[in-house]
């Protein structure tokens, strides 16, 4: 691809579980003009209200841990809104645990907190979630591992190719150049992108801080010009 | 300034958040000229993945499927209506130690003429076509997708 990607590899031992994992076979390249033409997953089954983007609100009382607004747009390679596309997230509560049965941690459960939301971009692309920030938490990677705090993301997009799911980071987060997962990406650049920046215009007064998280999909390539 | 967002590992615990009721079923099982895939997704080592997402797509299709402990996934689909080329499937893999999800295809037994002459399968060395090519097993069609070692699946870069 171009100067501008910041692909993790496949394999990196540092992250412990691509060693059994990782293909060792370079993918086969598809010609550019096919993955042009190929059409992108009609996501329209996966149900999606209004209510799912206010995690906040899905129990009969609020969760704890500090109230966010997640903010920002969805744009493909060339700049253009992705419009109307689904965006999936799920998360850690405050405590650092996670509601999925397999996560293990001895950290406490929120019982007005579940962490996974869903919605659509709108005309210009944006996207907004509101939740609570979710804690860091140990893992078993190395020993003393701990994962900054994060937000999973899963995006579509309009083509095969523009599908993306990630994490998104927090600002100032001491963990961040310890972790193996984000320090995977081998350009600082790359991994800048990665993670939100407080945003004031999004924040609202006494009530919830605001970050700004803009994503570009891939599915067409950068012009040069745009470089 | 419009690098793509890099991908991060969808990591182990999506399970109570990314399935939807009836996901796995992009057809009416009962239905004429629906498939029912059924495959594990293996590690280098052979061992079952148990945390993986498994999606399906082609054309307005999508379905999508948890691996279970026996990293077991199934999905119902109706076969595809190509005009050229073979019909197959887009499939996606995501798992924890994935740091991209990987991209591989689905083609059907029974379509010998049609997998020959397909130009995305040709451009797959010989002797690792068969990787992509699910395999009759009664009325359901197996698919295994090995990550790693031998038998490696083929997976395509976008």
């Amino acid at each position: 691809m171009s100067d501008l990607d910041y692909e993790p590899p496949y394999l990196y031992p540092d992250y412990r579980s691509t060693e059994l994992r990782a293909p060792r076979h370079e993918p086969v390249r598809l010609p550019d003009e096919w993955f042009h033409k190929a059409p992108g997953p009609a996501f329209g089954r996966i149900p999606v209200g209004a209510e799912d983007a206010d995690l906040t609100r899905r129990h009969r009382g609020e969760p704890l841990g500090e109230r966010i607004i997640i903010h920002g747009r969805v744009l493909d390679g060339d700049g253009q809104a992705v419009r109307n596309t689904l965006v999936e997230v799920w998360q850690a509560n405050a405590a650092g645990r996670y509601v999925d049965p397999v996560d293990d941690h001895d950290a406490p459960l929120d019982p007005n907190f579940t962490g996974a939301g869903r919605c659509l971009t709108d005309d210009a692309g944006f996207y907004r979630f509101v939740t609570v920030k979710p804690g860091a938490y140990p893992w078993r990677n190395h020993l003393n591992a701990w994962r900054p705090a994060h937000v999973h993301f899963s995006l579509f997009g309009p083509a095969l190719a523009s599908r993306l799911i990630t994490q998104m980071y927090f600002p100032g987060d001491p963990l961040i150049p310890l972790d193996p997962i984000l320090s995977s990406i081998p350009d600082p650049r790359g991994r800048e992108l990665l993670i939100a920046r407080l945003d004031l215009d999004t924040t609202i007064p006494e009530w919830a801080l605001g970050y700004r998280w803009d994503i570009v999909l891939r599915g067409r390539r950068a012009t040069p010009a745009e470089a | 300034m419009t690098a793509p967002t890099p991908s991060q590992t969808v990591g182990p615990f999506f399970g109570f958040a990314l399935p939807f009721e009836d996901d796995a079923d992009a057809a009416d099982g009962d239905a004429g000229g629906a498939i029912r895939v059924e495959g594990q997704v293996l590690d280098g080592a052979g061992e079952p993945v148990p945390d993986a997402l498994v999606e399906a797509s082609e054309g307005e299709q999508f379905a999508r499927c948890r691996t279970d402990g026996e990293g077991a996934f199934h999905l119902t689909l109706r076969k595809p209506v190509v005009s050229d080329g073979a019909p197959c499937f887009e499939i996606t893999v995501f798992a924890r130690g994935l740091l991209r999800h990987l991209h591989t295809r689905l083609y059907l037994p029974g379509e010998e003429d049609v997998n020959r002459a397909d130009r995305v399968l040709q451009l797959v060395d010989e002797s690792r076509r068969h990787t992509l090519v699910g395999s009759a097993d009664g009325d359901v069609v197996h698919f295994d997708i090995r990550l790693q070692g031998e038998g490696e699946t083929v997976f395509f870069a976008l």
